[in-house]
């Protein structure tokens, strides 16, 4: 691929990024409640200190005048200051997107490691009984809520058999000063296996409930191109050519197979930002989906614009790597 | 002499809801030693099928339901799957119908052309490097031989960079790679042009004299097989219906069915005369009744035709499976 496409993707960004934020805001505007309210709460203030709250958040000018001026912060790289925090809402979201993109990793790999094989099983022993369970498990798993499903597993294993924590990402005990911010990886640099597996008891369910239902749906797609795949002319002559049986499947017939579920757990990927929200409520994982959660109730617009801006950017991100990545797969597609 | 391969009383049936399909029905077939035999006949007549089992690549529902497949004196179908996977690729060999499915768009030329030499050639070096370097002088070597112009450098390219007729060069490369002492070729030449149709049976021709392999042409060109094969058989419903030398069984066909094929190619020389299409169709395959599969098309059909029909001697080297022809055998 030449520069020249790279930078015609690139640009796609451009109108997407303000449609997004177009329709953010607007969907902002109109969620009742007002931020002010919501910052005074119970306490007595004065009409006057109430309006000189509102003139140092910039919420007293009109609606279209804020979106411009967010706009053209945002296109300095400025995206305000968050309302509760006080402080540059980047600074915030820096914070916490590292534990994002960790459980998100944790859970991706999660889905890959165990769709994959799950599905090339499933394809070869079409319809027997691995294959029906196989089925059944991929169906409960796009149709379980996370919400309920990750309740459900905190139940099990922490309370009922008390063998992984309930919340958070790391105990006390094992916190340690951070390097890269991925807990993962900071207590192995830091020569602290026992903290490294503290974290990783701590990532365990919220991944697994994260990646569930793209496990499931990757798993499907597997099942199905392999079972395709496998009834292609190129399969036959691999047999004929008297490979083993393991080159064929796994060559000549997976390679083929991966096409279709590498682009789809691409696209799932950005699925799984939003399946973030919500189980980082439901473990207390201090990132970004759960800072957004809270964001919206206390409409703590800056944050959850830029926020949303961001979780665009990755999509849009996300996609030009799926199509990468098919190239790679598939020598036939030029970009 | 003993045949190369011998196949007594194959059949190969599929399973389906609408019940048994009886695909090959008590086929023999004799390949002997250097020869080219052409296997005519229209589709779902069973000559794919009936060499697929003997490639051991029939997949579910179907299953070989009984029959010997002798091949250089051993049963094919006693073997396991791991003994069954060195004779395929090294002893026989198999190109398919359209190249540009057969070879896998995902991978290029070199590793698909490597991969058998990689499977079967023991006279490869050992060493890692040597080996390696091996493999691609063999390789470019074998693609040079089946005519693909600087073969060492198209060797890292994909299947969609060949043309059709490129592309079916290196199919029957990959089938040759290992010197197999039969190749299988089905329909090589159906996916092609008439200029290019010649060029790759002529190139099969030539590879086949200079390693003295045997080859099954399976076809449904008559024009294909009396030019390139020493002997012909002429399938029909899952069964053989004719066999013999090219020359006799196209110069005096003696099963209607094999006159209905001849009659039904259009010949320049008949100019303006209407061609005879075979009526009808192939019967389905499903609970035959004993009786000439051929009946309800034949225009020679009597009374006696309602029995089951065995295959009779008609000449020296003939048989034909229909009461109108030579002499009962048993």
């Amino acid at each position: 691929m030449g520069f020249g496409k790279f930078l015609e993707r690139v640009l796609h960004l451009v109108p997407v990024l303000l449609g997004v934020s177009v329709i953010v805001f607007i969907m902002m505007a109109l969620t009742p409640g007002d931020p002010v309210q919501i910052m005074i709460g119970d306490q007595a203030i004065t009409p006057e200190q109430e309006s000189a709250l509102r003139r140092d958040l910039g919420l007293d000018r009109p609606m279209l005048e804020r979106f411009f001026v967010f706009v053209g912060n945002a296109v300095q790289g400025d995206f305000g200051e968050s309302f509760y925090h006080r402080r540059p809402v980047s600074e915030v979201i820096a914070e916490r997107l590292p534990a994002t993109i960790e459980l998100s990793l944790v859970a991706l790999i999660f889905a890959l490691v165990t769709s994959i094989p799950l599905g090339v099983l499933a394809a070869i022993r079409k319809n027997s009984i691995f294959d029906r369970i196989a089925t059944v498990i991929s169906l409960l798993g796009v149709s379980l809520p996370g919400f309920w499903f990750g309740i459900l597993l905190l139940m099990l294993f922490a309370v009922h058999l008390n063998i992984l924590p309930v919340a958070g990402r790391i105990g006390y005990a094992s916190e340690i000063a951070p390097i890269t911010h991925f807990l993962l990886i900071d207590t192995l640099l830091r020569g602290r296996p026992d903290a490294f597996l503290d974290a990783l008891s701590h990532i365990v369910l919220p991944a697994i409930t994260l990646g569930l239902p793209m496990t499931a749906i990757l798993m499907r797609v597997t099942r199905s191109s392999m079972l395709e795949v496998l009834q292609q002319d190129y399969v036959t002559f691999a047999e004929a050519k008297g490979l083993s049986r393991r080159r064929v499947l796994f060559r000549h017939a997976l390679k083929n197979a991966l096409i279709p579920t590498v682009s789809v757990a691409a696209i799932e990927t950005g699925s799984l930002l939003g399946g973030n929200m919500i189980v980082e409520t439901v473990f207390g994982w201090p990132g970004l989906g759960r800072l957004v959660v809270e964001s919206i109730f206390l409409r703590n617009y800056p944050l959850v614009q830029a926020a949303v801006l961001l979780y665009a950017v990755t999509y849009v991100l996300l996609n030009f790597f799926a199509d990468i990545l098919y190239t790679v797969l598939n020598p036939k597609v030029k970009l | 002499m003993s045949a190369l391969l011998d196949v007594k009383g194959l059949r190969t049936v599929f399973e389906t809801r609408a019940g048994t399909v009886c695909a090959v029905d008590g086929v023999d077939v004799e390949v002997r030693r250097g020869e080219c035999l052409g296997i005519v006949g229209e589709s779902g007549s069973g000559k794919s099928v009936t060499f697929a089992s003997v490639m051991g690549l029939v997949r579910s529902p179907g299953r070989i339901d009984a029959g010997e497949i002798l091949f250089d004196g051993r049963d094919l179908r006693k073997l396991s799957q791991k003994e069954l996977r060195a004779v395929r690729g090294r002893d026989i060999a198999m190109t398919m119908q359209d190249a540009l499915t057969a070879l896998n768009p995902a991978l290029t030329v070199g590793v698909q052309l490597a991969e058998v030499l990689e499977a079967h050639d023991e006279t490869l070096p050992r060493g890692r490097r040597a080996r390696t370097r091996a493999i691609r002088e063999r390789s470019a070597e074998i693609l040079g031989l089946v005519g693909i112009p600087s073969p060492d450098s198209r060797l890292s390219q994909y299947p969609h960079e060949f043309s059709g007729g490129m592309r079916q060069r290196i199919m029957i490369a990959i089938a040759l790679a290992c010197r197999p002492k039969l190749l299988i070729a089905d329909e090589p030449t159906t996916a092609l042009d008439v200029t290019i149709q010649a060029q790759v049976l002529e190139l099969i021709s030539d590879i086949r004299a200079k390693l003295g392999m045997s080859v099954v042409l399976i076809t449904h060109d008559l024009g294909v097989v009396a030019e390139h094969c020493d002997r012909v058989m002429v399938m029909y419903a899952g069964q053989v219906v004719e066999e013999g030398p090219t020359t006799e069984v196209i110069g005096s066909p003696s099963h209607p069915y094999t006159r209905g094929l001849l009659g039904s190619i259009p010949r320049l020389a008949l100019r303006g005369q209407p061609i005879h299409p075979i009526e009808g169709q192939v019967p389905d395959l499903i609970d035959l009744p004993a009786q000439c599969r051929f009946y309800s098309r034949c225009a020679d059909r009597t009374d006696a035709c309602l029995t089951p029909i065995a295959v009779r001697q008609v000449g020296p080297h003939r048989k034909a499976r229909c009461i109108l022809a030579g002499e009962d055998t048993q």
